[in-house]
């Protein structure tokens, strides 16, 4: 269990875990060896295009980026896209986990400036009505940044709900509800892939036993063919046609895809191609997180 | 029977052991479909298209509206599909539950993507007024591959839309409806829907019956249109895929759009002239 200590004023919020005697808030990154250190005001900065200094890296998913570079692509956001091919890269990315206290797991993950969070109840008392005899009912719930939910979202909640039920065991809650919930806090391009991305963290920090892993990927392509991983909100309007994937950790097998736009099969298998490489980084990237998380040091 | 009643999945898997389903199909096989135009006179637009017993009707209706401010040459599109009691007894009566939203997502996001009719076709004085098409998708009778059955209905009934001829009066500002002079719709491409059900993470059947979607641990829907390029790649979840199998599905599509162009060739071509 972990808690939240507010200190007013500053706005620094510290987590005192219980679990572990790692630091307080840590954003994992990839790239930096150490745990570091965030405030909402270095966040900030690091946002807005960032310095040199270690201590206000995040997550950084670029393909080819060695470590000489990465002052490089800390100080304009991203990369510039290569052509066709394993030129592109993804945005800064970064997690949080197990910063609510009301849920049994939450994570908050940013991809750029898109952030969604999620918490996660279960496994929970379910109503009779929703029971299945033999095995978890997964439920997502979907609240965008403003407004009601809408059909839009009911659909992307069936998207989410479906993945996470492929690699869920439900088979050991019977007769249980595991709730997803998300809420999208900044939505700057790629919020689907980050919901998926959000849920899986939320889903691990819950302890739900799972068969695998996931993460969400999305492509756009442009008027000439440009592939492009993790747009930002512009890219995507711009683009002909937006691809999102949700691809598992075992095999990286295709187990949601929803797109958007016109595009031929060709283009599909190349971005499915695209989506496999870059999803290796996000695995890989949970896999640093959670070991930092549970090692003793 | 009642082993079908007790085990269904059992039941099923010696049917796939032999490449075949209880019904006789193939795994590739499509059931009989059936499709006819024009049936429902208020509707400005109608069809009825039965895939085996799933049923679903489309009726058009065409109101004036004024055009979005950020898209002023542009008209609307509404769709809606209605899963009411009556198909099946899964769904109560009330607001529409998920899967029935799912679904008008779904048909939505084919009408947007596949550009089916230019928006700016249904404009008739920018800024002021437009055409708004309110496509109503009921389903009479759910047994599976419901989204199959909606895109081709909405695909025949928009076929089918005629719409009167709109002048807008100079001097009173108010529009002129002429009655006799009607006209079709452009429609630009034909997107045709083909829904496969994953049993077992590694066989995939085409054209599932509602036990079949019920038993299948996962879905797909590939909307294509005549050039062959995909308008929609709908995976909600479910076992996973690798390439090669998204190729064959790809393959199956293909076939899938040309049966379905040739059926409504054929259904067009019957129609007499009013």
């Amino acid at each position: 269990m972990a808690f939240l200590d507010f200190r007013g004023g500053s706005g620094r919020v510290q987590i005192v875990s219980k679990r572990r005697a790692t630091c307080g808030r840590h954003s994992w990154s990839p790239r930096v060896g150490a745990c570091v250190q965030r405030t909402h005001l270095v966040r900030k900065r690091a946002l807005l295009g960032g310095s040199n200094k270690p201590r206000l890296h995040v997550g950084s998913g670029a393909m080819e980026g060695a470590m000489q570079t990465e002052s490089k692509i800390r100080a304009d956001s991203r990369t510039e896209p290569g052509p066709r091919g394993p030129g592109c890269s993804l945005r800064h990315f970064a997690c949080e986990q197990n910063l609510l206290s009301r849920p049994d797991g939450s994570a908050s993950f940013l991809q750029g400036d898109t952030s969604v969070l999620a918490g996660v109840y279960g496994p929970a008392e379910v109503k009779i009505s929703k029971e299945i005899f033999n095995k978890a009912t997964l439920e997502v719930i979907l609240r965008p940044k403003t407004g009601l939910p809408g059909v839009a979202e009911k659909s992307r909640e069936r998207l989410i709900r479906n993945t996470c039920e492929a690699v869920v065991l439900g088979a050991l809650h019977p007769r249980t509800s595991i709730t997803v919930v998300l809420q999208v806090v900044s939505d700057a391009g790629s919020l689907l892939a980050c919901c998926l991305n959000a849920a899986c963290m939320a889903l691990v920090d819950a302890g739900v036993p799972m068969r695998a892993l996931f993460c969400g990927v999305t492509c756009a392509l442009d008027s000439d063919g440009t592939l492009m991983l993790d747009p930002t909100a512009k890219q995507e309007k711009e683009a002909r046609a937006v691809l999102t994937f949700a691809l598992d950790s075992v095999e990286r097998k295709l187990l949601m895809s929803t797109t958007k736009g016109l595009y031929s099969d060709a283009e599909l298998q190349q971005c499915l191609a695209a989506a496999q490489t870059a999803s290796t980084h996000v695995f890989r990237f949970y896999r640093e997180s959670l070991q930092r998380r549970y090692s003793k040091s | 029977m009642s082993f079908r009643t007790v085990e269904p999945l059992e039941y099923y898997r010696r049917f796939l052991k032999e490449n075949c389903r209880p019904d006789g199909r193939e795994l590739g096989e499509f059931r009989t479909t059936t499709v006819n135009v024009g049936s429902i006179g208020t509707a400005d637009g109608s069809s009825l298209v039965k895939l085996g017993n799933t049923t679903v009707i489309c009726g058009i209706k065409a109101e004036f509206g004024a055009p979005p401010t950020d898209a002023p040459d542009k008209g609307y599109v509404v769709p809606n599909v209605d899963l009411s009691p009556l198909c099946s007894w899964r769904f109560r009566s009330g607001p529409p539950g998920e899967e029935a939203q799912v679904a008008s997502q779904f048909i939505a996001d084919v009408i947007e993507n596949s550009q089916i009719i230019q928006k700016e076709d249904l404009c008739i004085s920018s800024g002021k007024l437009a055409w708004v098409l309110y496509c109503d998708l009921i389903c009479l009778n759910h047994d599976g591959n419901i989204l199959d059955a909606c895109t081709f209905a909405l695909l025949a009934a928009l076929k089918n839309v005629q719409l009167p001829e709109v002048t807008i009066n100079e001097e009173t500002a108010l529009a002129e409806v002429n009655l006799k002079k009607k006209s079709y719709l452009n429609i630009r491409t034909h997107p045709v829907a083909t829904s496969f059900a994953v049993f077992d993470d590694t066989l995939l059947i085409v054209d599932p019956t509602e036990e079949e979607e019920h038993l299948a641990t996962g879905t797909l829907t590939v909307v294509m249109d005549e050039e062959g390029k995909l308008c929609c790649l709908h995976k909600p979840g479910g076992s996973g895929l690798t390439g090669a199998k998204l190729q064959d599905c790809m393959s199956r599509a293909v076939t899938r759009h040309k049966e379905v162009k040739k059926l409504m060739d054929e259904v067009f071509k019957s129609m007499k002239p009013k």
